[in-house]
């Protein structure tokens, strides 16, 4: 156990798993960098240096940079998967997936399905999501509503360094096919991560916290700050449950309900666009589930219906943050309901 | 066609502001006070410039995430594009864009773009309309020797064969794809993968603006007068990293010195210019005191420049909720 990076958290998973098991291959663009130039090999490492050593341990057969292709390289992941092979996809950034949904959601995903159950994909895509690096539009997008909708895929979100080594290496285990989200900001947060490999199962939620008035429901970075905002409710004499559901295919609703049975409070923190993201998925299942347990309506924190912004003031603004679930929470705690005139 | 004394002047603005937008972002970047992705330009200056030379506002281009000189070459006011970067109100974008997502679609500049193989296919569109409206403006897709490989670039260079849309195909193969060698990722040649389409390319040394000039107006001739797509295929190189921040280890050390040094495109400009007794040197020394008052104008500008208001986050998009 030693303190590390959740970018080297990360490393540690794959090369742990690409030493255990020879079908598990890294590809991606610059996942080494340096293919085919007269300088350094292995230059990049990833566009931030998250798969930097790979090759040299396990060599350029089984750590492939791609040409930008991402429809070709993303579909060939997906067919080595149905026939042997464990990859370690990178997509850089999520947003790219425009350019190569189709290899994703209607090959990918549907094979196990609707092969009738006679093909498994162990396919691993990894990518950046998440605004606050100053990326814009293009480069600072959420999008894990979109596959989370999409039967066949695995949707894994991961809040901490610790959360990262150990739900990565169960998505490489994982025979399905598992879009692995990365926060961008989060790269270089650290804490204490075990050096020896080991799995956090998927659609386990992780309660990050315990209290009686308010249950917090946070996706990815946003543990972080429902936490942080957690700590500021609780000098008040408010107590939360904060929940990170890890995974939001498979979704463990049931963590979510018991804590909402016994808070009937709350706060849903999501960094993703507002319509049809997890916040609104976990509310119909909580409105349908335990209405009666609710003592105030629920409370959705996410950013405005807009693209990411650029200027660093207004994305600022837009990401959520620990005021915003501190004031959500204090709402729930001072609602009241009116009688009918 | 000879270029006139303006004209050789002209290119030679486009040139010059190009350079010293990128040279002042990357003293500027590195203080810490650019937000965000910057790529530069710098080195490639001479293929923006010489196929823009021929362009008129109803023509369109489409750039990509290295898009500062084709937005610079396009037209687009450079104090608005420096406030843009810094993220300002005044910004050509509102700020809302920043360096990776400059457009003025009034001027024809269809966009800077994040997504590397984005622009072909925009362009397509910007030529059929072209060609159905019967404007008379041909469409210029910009794009790197990364992005030859995408799906994007490949499907559309077939459908603006079979549509036999005004586009011109402009590869900009400066040897790299972040840190990946063009020699490693592309299979074939440009021009023969262009060929193999129909389509007719030619290579160009694009450290040469003549060269640049020559065959665009060629291929543009040729799309005006309604025979369709051409490809160029213009060698450059890249004077810095992908982007601002990248230690560039996966180049040969001395590598963009050396280019910088033998084949400067202002350089060689310079030279071609002065030896023909077209321009003397004082004409040319006139210009880099303007673009070089103009950038410092616009760096003061744009750092002081108001920043975008709350409101302005929820402006612009047709609900926010
Ligand atoms: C669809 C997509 N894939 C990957 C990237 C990341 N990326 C940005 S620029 C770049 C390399 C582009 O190379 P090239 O087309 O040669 O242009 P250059 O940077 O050399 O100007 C990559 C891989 C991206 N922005 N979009
Ligand atoms: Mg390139």
């Amino acid at each position: 156990m030693s303190k590390k990076s959740y970018r080297q958290a990360i490393n540690e998973a794959i090369a742990s798993e690409m030493r255990r098991d020879p079908t598990v291959i890294v590809m991606g663009e610059d996942v080494a960098g340096g293919a085919g130039t007269k300088g350094q090999q292995d230059a990049w490492g990833g566009v931030l240096g998250v798969t930097k050593g790979l090759i040299t341990e396990f060599g350029p057969e089984r750590v492939l940079d791609t040409p930008l292709s991402e429809a070709g390289y993303i579909g060939a992941a997906a067919g080595a998967a149905a026939t042997g092979l464990r990859p370690v996809a990178e997509l850089m950034f999520i947003d790219f997936m425009g350019v190569c949904f189709d290899q994703i959601f209607n090959q990918a995903a549907k094979f196990r399905y609707m092969f009738g159950g006679k093909a498994v994909t162990p396919l691993v895509i990894r990518a950046m999501y998440g605004a606050g690096f100053r990326a814009a539009s293009q480069h600072s997008q959420c999008l894990y509503p979109l596959f989370t909708h999409i039967p066949g895929l695995k949707v894994v979100i991961p809040s901490s360094p610790y959360e990262v080594k150990g739900l990565l290496i169960q998505s490489i285990r994982d025979n399905d096919p598992v879009i692995f989200f990365e926060n961008k900001v989060m790269y270089d947060d650290i804490e204490e991560v075990p050096d020896e490999p080991y799995t956090i199962p998927f659609g386990e939620a992780n309660l990050t916290r315990e209290g009686d008035d308010v249950t917090i429901v946070a996706i990815g970075r946003m543990v972080k700050m429902a936490n942080e905002a957690a700590d500021r409710l609780e000098k008040q004499g408010i107590t939360c449950n904060v929940i990170d559901p890890r995974t939001t295919s498979p979704m463990d609703f049931d963590t979510i309900l018991d804590c909402v049975a016994d808070t009937g409070r709350l706060v849903i923190v999501d960094e993703a666009s507002p319509r049809c993201n997890m916040a609104t998925d976990i509310s119909a299942v909580v409105a349908q589930e335990a209405f009666g347990a609710l003592k105030a309506p629920i409370k959705m924190v996410c950013p405005p219906h807009t693209p990411v912004p650029f200027a660093p003031n207004l994305e600022d603004l837009f990401v959520p943050n620990a005021d915003r679930i501190e004031k959500a929470a204090k709402a729930l705690m001072n609602y009241q309901i009116k009688e009918p005139a | 066609m000879q270029l006139s004394r303006e004209d050789l002047l002209t290119a030679y603005r486009t040139m010059r502001t190009i350079r010293d937008f990128e040279e002042r972002l990357h003293i500027e970047f590195a203080t810490g006070e650019i937000p965000g992705f910057v790529h530069l330009y710098s080195g490639e200056e001479a293929s923006a410039a010489g196929i823009c030379m021929h362009l008129t506002e109803r023509d369109h281009i489409a750039s990509t995430h290295r898009g500062h000189g084709h937005c610079i070459a396009k037209g687009v006011d450079v104090m608005a594009m420096m406030s843009e970067i810094y993220g300002r109100k005044d910004g050509v974008c509102g700020g809302k864009g920043g360096s990776m997502h400059i457009a003025e679609i009034a001027k024809g500049m269809l966009g800077a773009n994040g997504i590397v193989g984005g622009g072909p296919p925009l362009i397509c569109g910007a030529a059929l309309t072209a060609k159905t409206l019967k404007t008379g403006g041909v469409a210029i897709a910009f794009y790197g020797d990364g992005a030859s490989n995408q799906g994007t670039t490949l499907e559309s260079l077939n459908l603006a064969k079979i549509w036999n849309l005004p586009v011109i195909f402009v590869c900009e193969d400066n040897g790299y794809a972040e840190a990946t060698s063009s020699s490693y990722s592309v299979g074939g040649t440009q021009t023969k993968r262009a060929e193999g389409f129909g389509i007719p390319s030619v290579e160009v040394d694009g450290h040469d603006f003549f060269a640049v000039y020559d065959a665009a107006r060629e291929a543009i001739q040729r799309a005006r007068a309604g025979g369709g797509p051409s490809m160029l295929h213009v060698k450059t190189y890249r004077y810095y990293g992908h982007f601002e921040g990248d230690a560039t280890t996966y180049r040969e050390p001395g590598e963009a010195e050396k280019v910088r040094k033998e084949r400067d495109c202002l350089v060689g400009f310079r030279g071609k210019v002065t030896e023909a007794a077209l321009l003397e040197n004082k004409d040319l020394d006139a210009v880099d005191a303007e673009i070089a008052d103009l950038i410092e104008r616009a760096v003061k500008h744009a750092k002081a420049a108001p920043l975008p208001t709350e409101e302005d986050l929820l402006t612009d998009v047709y609900v926010s909720y």
